[in-house]
Protein backbone atom coordinates (compact mmCIF):
# COMPACT_ATOMS: atom_id res chain seq x y z
CA UNK A 1 0.00 0.00 0.00
CA UNK A 2 1.36 3.39 -0.71
CA UNK A 3 2.07 6.04 1.74
CA UNK A 4 0.36 9.09 2.60
CA UNK A 5 3.14 10.94 0.92
CA UNK A 6 3.57 8.91 -2.40
CA UNK A 7 -0.01 9.23 -2.59
CA UNK A 8 -0.34 13.16 -2.38
CA UNK A 9 3.40 13.74 -4.59
CA UNK A 10 1.46 11.19 -7.35
CA UNK A 11 -1.87 13.45 -7.18
CA UNK A 12 0.11 16.80 -7.27
CA UNK A 13 3.00 15.67 -10.15
CA UNK A 14 -0.22 14.66 -12.45
CA UNK A 15 -2.65 17.11 -10.94
CA UNK A 16 -0.05 20.05 -11.73
CA UNK A 17 2.56 18.57 -13.60
CA UNK A 18 5.25 18.91 -11.95
CA UNK A 19 7.60 15.99 -11.94
CA UNK A 20 7.44 13.22 -9.27
CA UNK A 21 11.17 13.93 -8.56
CA UNK A 22 10.71 17.32 -7.75
CA UNK A 23 8.16 16.67 -4.40
CA UNK A 24 9.86 15.59 -1.59
CA UNK A 25 8.24 15.92 1.67
CA UNK A 26 10.33 19.08 2.91
CA UNK A 27 8.66 20.88 -0.36
CA UNK A 28 6.15 24.21 0.52
CA UNK A 29 3.03 23.54 -1.75
CA UNK A 30 3.03 27.25 -2.63
CA UNK A 31 6.47 28.63 -2.10
CA UNK A 32 8.63 25.68 -3.49
CA UNK A 33 6.28 23.70 -5.85
CA UNK A 34 4.49 27.08 -7.05
CA UNK A 35 1.07 25.30 -6.94
CA UNK A 36 -1.68 28.00 -7.65
CA UNK A 37 -5.32 28.52 -5.82
CA UNK A 38 -7.03 26.96 -8.47
CA UNK A 39 -4.25 23.78 -8.77
CA UNK A 40 -4.63 23.68 -5.19
CA UNK A 41 -8.32 23.15 -5.44
CA UNK A 42 -7.83 20.20 -7.66
CA UNK A 43 -5.30 18.75 -5.76
CA UNK A 44 -7.95 19.28 -2.47
CA UNK A 45 -10.58 17.38 -4.55
CA UNK A 46 -8.21 14.88 -5.63
CA UNK A 47 -7.13 14.25 -1.77
CA UNK A 48 -10.53 14.50 -0.16
CA UNK A 49 -11.29 11.91 -2.75
CA UNK A 50 -8.60 9.44 -2.31
CA UNK A 51 -8.51 9.28 1.44
CA UNK A 52 -12.37 9.39 2.03
CA UNK A 53 -11.84 13.30 3.69
CA UNK A 54 -12.91 16.53 3.85
CA UNK A 55 -9.41 18.42 4.78
CA UNK A 56 -10.56 22.07 6.57
CA UNK A 57 -9.01 24.19 4.24
CA UNK A 58 -10.78 26.95 5.69
CA UNK A 59 -9.89 26.17 9.20
CA UNK A 60 -5.79 25.71 8.07
CA UNK A 61 -5.62 28.95 6.11
CA UNK A 62 -7.18 31.03 8.62
CA UNK A 63 -4.97 29.75 11.49
CA UNK A 64 -2.05 30.52 9.35
CA UNK A 65 -3.55 34.01 8.36
CA UNK A 66 -4.25 34.67 11.92
CA UNK A 67 -0.23 33.96 12.97
CA UNK A 68 -1.88 31.18 14.78
CA UNK A 69 0.31 28.29 12.88
CA UNK A 70 2.98 28.49 10.31
CA UNK A 71 2.33 27.85 6.87
CA UNK A 72 4.85 25.12 6.96
CA UNK A 73 2.20 22.76 9.48
CA UNK A 74 -0.22 22.62 6.35
CA UNK A 75 1.84 23.42 3.77
CA UNK A 76 5.16 21.77 4.07
CA UNK A 77 3.96 18.28 2.52
CA UNK A 78 5.31 16.23 5.19
CA UNK A 79 3.54 18.61 7.76
CA UNK A 80 -0.14 18.26 5.07
CA UNK A 81 0.72 13.95 5.36
CA UNK A 82 0.59 13.93 8.82
CA UNK A 83 -2.92 16.28 9.15
CA UNK A 84 -4.19 13.49 6.24
CA UNK A 85 -3.32 10.63 8.26
CA UNK A 86 -4.75 12.37 11.44
CA UNK A 87 -8.23 13.13 9.50
CA UNK A 88 -7.79 9.91 8.41
CA UNK A 89 -7.68 8.01 11.99
CA UNK A 90 -9.95 10.23 13.02
CA UNK A 91 -12.41 8.70 10.42
CA UNK A 92 -11.78 5.45 11.47
CA UNK A 93 -12.31 5.75 14.99
CA UNK B 1 -34.92 32.35 -19.90
CA UNK B 2 -33.31 35.85 -20.57
CA UNK B 3 -29.90 34.87 -21.80
CA UNK B 4 -28.67 38.54 -21.90
CA UNK B 5 -29.05 39.40 -18.23
CA UNK B 6 -27.88 35.74 -17.44
CA UNK B 7 -31.21 34.49 -16.10
CA UNK B 8 -30.88 30.66 -16.97
CA UNK B 9 -32.98 29.17 -14.56
CA UNK B 10 -36.83 29.54 -15.07
CA UNK B 11 -37.80 26.96 -12.25
CA UNK B 12 -36.21 25.03 -10.01
CA UNK B 13 -38.93 21.58 -10.11
CA UNK B 14 -36.76 19.62 -7.76
CA UNK B 15 -34.32 20.84 -4.96
CA UNK B 16 -32.94 17.80 -2.52
CA UNK B 17 -29.83 18.60 -0.97
CA UNK B 18 -29.87 15.52 1.10
CA UNK B 19 -30.32 13.57 -1.79
CA UNK B 20 -27.84 16.06 -3.40
CA UNK B 21 -29.61 16.25 -6.60
CA UNK B 22 -31.34 19.38 -8.06
CA UNK B 23 -33.81 19.80 -11.42
CA UNK B 24 -34.44 22.70 -13.31
CA UNK B 25 -36.96 23.50 -16.42
CA UNK B 26 -36.00 26.57 -18.97
CA UNK B 27 -36.89 27.72 -21.94
CA UNK B 28 -34.98 29.21 -24.50
CA UNK B 29 -36.52 32.53 -25.69
CA UNK B 30 -37.76 32.66 -29.47
CA UNK B 31 -35.70 36.01 -29.61
CA UNK B 32 -32.38 37.35 -27.76
CA UNK B 33 -29.86 39.74 -28.79
CA UNK B 34 -27.59 36.79 -28.36
CA UNK B 35 -28.80 35.23 -31.70
CA UNK B 36 -28.36 37.93 -33.64
CA UNK B 37 -24.90 37.53 -33.81
CA UNK B 38 -25.01 33.68 -32.72
CA UNK B 39 -25.83 33.00 -35.76
CA UNK B 40 -27.05 35.31 -38.26
CA UNK B 41 -29.60 32.95 -40.22
CA UNK B 42 -28.85 30.32 -37.72
CA UNK B 43 -30.14 31.40 -34.19
CA UNK B 44 -28.47 28.71 -31.82
CA UNK B 45 -28.03 28.91 -28.00
CA UNK B 46 -24.32 29.17 -27.32
CA UNK B 47 -22.40 26.33 -25.56
CA UNK B 48 -21.00 28.84 -22.80
CA UNK B 49 -24.53 29.67 -22.02
CA UNK B 50 -25.29 26.01 -21.42
CA UNK B 51 -22.76 26.07 -19.11
CA UNK B 52 -24.02 28.58 -17.45
CA UNK B 53 -27.19 27.29 -17.41
CA UNK B 54 -25.94 24.20 -15.77
CA UNK B 55 -23.51 26.21 -13.38
CA UNK B 56 -26.72 28.11 -11.82
CA UNK B 57 -28.69 24.35 -11.39
CA UNK B 58 -25.28 23.45 -9.46
CA UNK B 59 -25.04 26.88 -8.03
CA UNK B 60 -28.63 26.56 -6.41
CA UNK B 61 -28.02 23.17 -4.95
CA UNK B 62 -24.65 24.38 -3.86
CA UNK B 63 -26.06 27.59 -2.11
CA UNK B 64 -29.28 25.36 -0.80
CA UNK B 65 -26.59 22.83 0.92
CA UNK B 66 -24.85 25.83 2.59
CA UNK B 67 -28.45 27.82 3.57
CA UNK B 68 -27.38 30.44 1.17
CA UNK B 69 -24.28 30.97 4.28
CA UNK B 70 -21.39 31.30 1.48
CA UNK B 71 -21.75 31.86 -2.37
CA UNK B 72 -19.85 29.70 -4.64
CA UNK B 73 -18.36 31.07 -7.76
CA UNK B 74 -17.41 29.13 -10.79
CA UNK B 75 -13.75 28.13 -10.66
CA UNK B 76 -13.35 25.31 -13.11
CA UNK B 77 -15.40 23.43 -16.22
CA UNK B 78 -13.72 20.37 -16.72
CA UNK B 79 -14.93 17.17 -19.86
CA UNK B 80 -17.84 19.97 -21.11
CA UNK B 81 -19.70 18.46 -24.18
CA UNK B 82 -22.34 19.60 -26.61
CA UNK B 83 -24.16 16.98 -28.22
CA UNK B 84 -26.90 18.70 -30.16
CA UNK B 85 -28.18 22.01 -31.08
CA UNK B 86 -30.63 23.71 -29.09
CA UNK B 87 -32.92 26.59 -30.97
CA UNK B 88 -34.82 29.22 -29.63
CA UNK B 89 -37.84 27.66 -27.67
CA UNK B 90 -36.43 24.79 -27.09
CA UNK B 91 -37.57 23.22 -23.74
CA UNK B 92 -34.50 22.37 -21.49
CA UNK B 93 -34.32 20.12 -18.38
CA UNK B 94 -31.20 20.41 -16.26
CA UNK B 95 -30.04 18.13 -13.39
CA UNK B 96 -26.96 18.90 -11.35
CA UNK B 97 -25.83 16.52 -9.10
CA UNK B 98 -23.23 17.23 -5.90
CA UNK B 99 -20.43 15.18 -5.97
CA UNK B 100 -18.43 17.16 -3.47
CA UNK B 101 -18.88 19.35 -0.85
CA UNK B 102 -15.67 20.51 0.28
CA UNK B 103 -13.88 22.78 2.77
CA UNK B 104 -13.90 26.11 0.62
CA UNK B 105 -14.81 24.68 -2.72
CA UNK B 106 -17.68 22.22 -4.05
CA UNK B 107 -18.11 20.05 -7.05
CA UNK B 108 -20.96 19.31 -9.12
CA UNK B 109 -21.82 17.31 -12.41
CA UNK B 110 -24.52 18.74 -14.36
CA UNK B 111 -26.26 17.73 -17.75
CA UNK B 112 -29.11 19.49 -19.89
CA UNK B 113 -31.61 17.14 -21.87
CA UNK B 114 -34.10 18.75 -24.32
CA UNK B 115 -37.15 15.94 -25.73
CA UNK B 116 -35.64 13.18 -23.99
CA UNK B 117 -32.16 13.43 -25.07
CA UNK B 118 -29.10 14.93 -23.50
CA UNK B 119 -27.67 17.74 -25.36
CA UNK B 120 -24.92 18.61 -22.90
CA UNK B 121 -22.91 17.64 -19.71
CA UNK B 122 -20.53 19.01 -17.55
CA UNK B 123 -18.13 18.42 -14.49
CA UNK B 124 -17.80 22.04 -12.87
CA UNK B 125 -15.94 23.45 -9.49
CA UNK B 126 -16.74 26.26 -7.48
CA UNK B 127 -15.18 28.22 -5.33
CA UNK B 128 -16.79 29.24 -1.93
CA UNK B 129 -16.84 32.40 -0.53
CA UNK B 130 -18.58 34.93 2.10
CA UNK B 131 -21.25 36.64 0.20
CA UNK B 132 -18.93 40.24 -0.92
CA UNK B 133 -21.75 42.55 -0.08
CA UNK B 134 -25.45 42.88 1.11
CA UNK B 135 -26.73 43.49 -2.52
CA UNK B 136 -25.06 40.53 -3.92
CA UNK B 137 -26.76 38.40 -0.88
CA UNK B 138 -30.30 39.76 -1.07
CA UNK B 139 -30.46 39.83 -4.74
CA UNK B 140 -29.65 36.17 -4.48
CA UNK B 141 -32.17 35.48 -2.60
CA UNK B 142 -34.95 37.25 -4.35
CA UNK B 143 -33.92 35.64 -7.31
CA UNK B 144 -33.99 32.50 -5.39
CA UNK B 145 -37.97 33.04 -4.53
CA UNK B 146 -38.51 33.72 -8.66
CA UNK B 147 -36.95 30.29 -9.58
CA UNK B 148 -39.23 28.82 -6.54
CA UNK B 149 -36.24 27.33 -4.53
CA UNK B 150 -37.98 26.20 -0.79
CA UNK B 151 -37.77 28.71 1.71
CA UNK B 152 -36.58 26.19 3.80
CA UNK B 153 -33.13 25.88 2.37
CA UNK B 154 -32.72 30.09 1.95
CA UNK B 155 -31.03 29.97 5.55
CA UNK B 156 -32.12 33.03 7.84
CA UNK B 157 -33.42 34.93 4.69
Amino acid sequence: MPSTFDTVAGIISETCDIPREKITPESHAINDLGIDSLDFLDVAFAIDKAFGIKMPLEQWTQEVNEGKVSSDEYFVLGGLCANIDKLVAAKVA
Amino acid sequence: MRLEYFQMVDRISLLDPEARVVRAESTVPDQSPVFEGHFPGHPLMPGVLMIETMAQTGGWLVLATLRFARMPFLAQVKEAKFRGFVTPGQKLEVEARLVQDGSGYAVVTGRIDSAGRKVAEAELRYGLAPFPNETLRAQMLETARRVAVPEAYLGDG
